[in-house]
């Protein structure tokens, strides 16, 4: 029989690393992943699961993060915008946003990169729609999304 | 925002989320979390006690019978939108769910949800009530059956009583076509107003959006300016809010009914 809890010490992997931490029922997971395990490139916008902000992946499914508990995700494996590029090292995706200014002030940054993420890994060669509609759960307020389409593009044409 | 403090369980079975339910009168049921979690942020509603449905794996089936497709309450909008039964046998269900918000929310939202949090608003429970589905509502005395017309009761409000747990939904296959129509804010966004249309033989219409629960409309037969006249004599009373006034949604549902009978009628 599952237990009712008001709290519960859970284990998540991270970016390939593991956690184990106690956490509320009540905690939402991009808190859990700001401030419990210090992993401040998540970034909570909205708070109402509109600006995707939040977004991360979990299990291979790209969510939004402060719309799920973090209880919820006991076991679970998650990737962030911490885990994209490796040995200090920008991924491909990370080096075409740059390369094609898709970012300004960088707050919905984290988010875009990991939609984008999630785009490329099921389909590495989207159309200019299927990119757009992979980001509709984005909110951008600086760049007006060209470039951030074409950074996507990009990364997807040089095989990122 | 923070959520008020909770107490929380993850059942592995559909019995024991009804104990859970049961035991404990102030509990909610979690879904796919894309309308809860926010309403807890707001204190709109504060349960005392979440019972997690993500982990009964039987309530995520989709299997296609010779009949039409047995849905689990907690299957995404991304399955519908990709499974191949659904899209054999009634891809109306597809095509709508493949609409709703954005690939995060279509990702964690579930069907049940869409179906038991009955915002006006919604998509889904116009479809359903054209396409004449039925809903199985499982509680301490069994299961019952409650088809699609009497189970939306007024907003936020279903035939789900406490304790009870929606755990399946019954869609019949395809026998004629179907349409649906809608005006969003925004690409894929909330409707303003919705339109479902459904016709093998005559033809049914919902309309969404438009009153507390869907408005029902059948007709004999399929034409379109006979659906205009049908629900401009409806006599509608729509909401005016930020986003439309009365008047409008009034303008729109008879717009999106003749455009959801076009689609039915292959030419959309």
């Amino acid at each position: 029989m599952s237990a009712l809890v008001a709290k519960k010490t859970i284990s998540v992997e991270v970016n390939g690393t593991t956690y184990e931490r106690e956490v509320e029922a009540r905690r939402l997971l991009v808190h859990f992943i700001r401030d419990d395990l210090d992993l401040t490139g998540t970034h909570v916008g909205c708070d109402t699961g509109n600006c995707g902000a939040c977004s991360v992946i979990v299990d291979g499914t790209l969510l939004k993060s402060c719309m799920m508990l973090a209880i919820q995700a006991d076991g679970a494996s998650i990737e962030t915008v911490e885990g994209l590029g490796a040995d200090g090292e920008l991924s491909g995706l990370q080096q075409a946003f740059g390369e094609h200014h898709a970012l300004q002030c960088g707050y919905c940054t984290p988010g875009m990169l990991m939609s984008a993420k999630a785009l490329l890994d099921e389909n590495p060669e989207p159309t200019e729609g299927e990119i757009r509609r992979a980001i509709q759960g984005n909110i951008c307020r600086c760049t007006g999304y060209v470039n951030i389409v074409e950074a996507i593009a990009a990364a997807s044409e040089a095989g990122s | 925002m923070l959520l008020a403090s909770v107490e929380y369980a993850r059942p592995g079975s559909v019995d024991e989320a009804l104990s859970l339910l049961a035991a404990n009168p102030n509990a909610r049921a979690l879904a796919g979390g894309q309308t809860l979690v926010n309403v807890m942020k707001a204190r709109i509603a504060a349960p005392d006690v979440l019972v997690d449905l993500n982990g009964i794996p039987e309530l995520r089936e989709i299997r296609e019978t010779g009949e039409g497709l047995e849905l689990g309450p907690m299957v995404t909008y991304t399955q519908l939108a990709r499974s191949e039964e659904v899209l054999g046998s009634r891809p109306i269900l597809a095509e709508v769910a493949a609409r709703i918000a954005d690939v995060q929310v279509r990702n964690r939202g579930t069907l049940g949800g869409n179906l038991c949090s009955n915002d006006p608003t919604n998509h889904l429970p116009p479809v359903l009530v054209a396409v004449g589905a039925t809903m199985a509502i499982a509680g301490a005395s069994g299961v019952r059956l409650v088809p699609a017309e009497e189970f939306f009761l007024g907003v936020y409000l279903t035939a789900v009583g406490p304790g009870e747990l929606l755990t399946g939904i019954s869609v019949p296959r395809r026998q004629g076509d179907d349409g649906f129509a809608s005006v969003t804010i925004g690409t894929d966004g909330t409707c303003i107003v919705n339109a479902a249309a459904s016709r093998n033989g005559s033809l049914r219409v919902v309309l969404g959006c438009v009153a507390a629960t869907p408005v029902l409309i059948e007709l004999p037969t399929a034409d379109e300016e006979a659906v205009r006249a049908a629900v401009a004599g409806a006599e509608l009373d729509p909401p005016s809010d930020i986003h439309a006034p009365a008047a409008y949604r009034r303008q729109l549902a008879g717009v999106l009914a003749a455009r959801a009978v076009r689609q039915a009628n292959g030419a959309a």
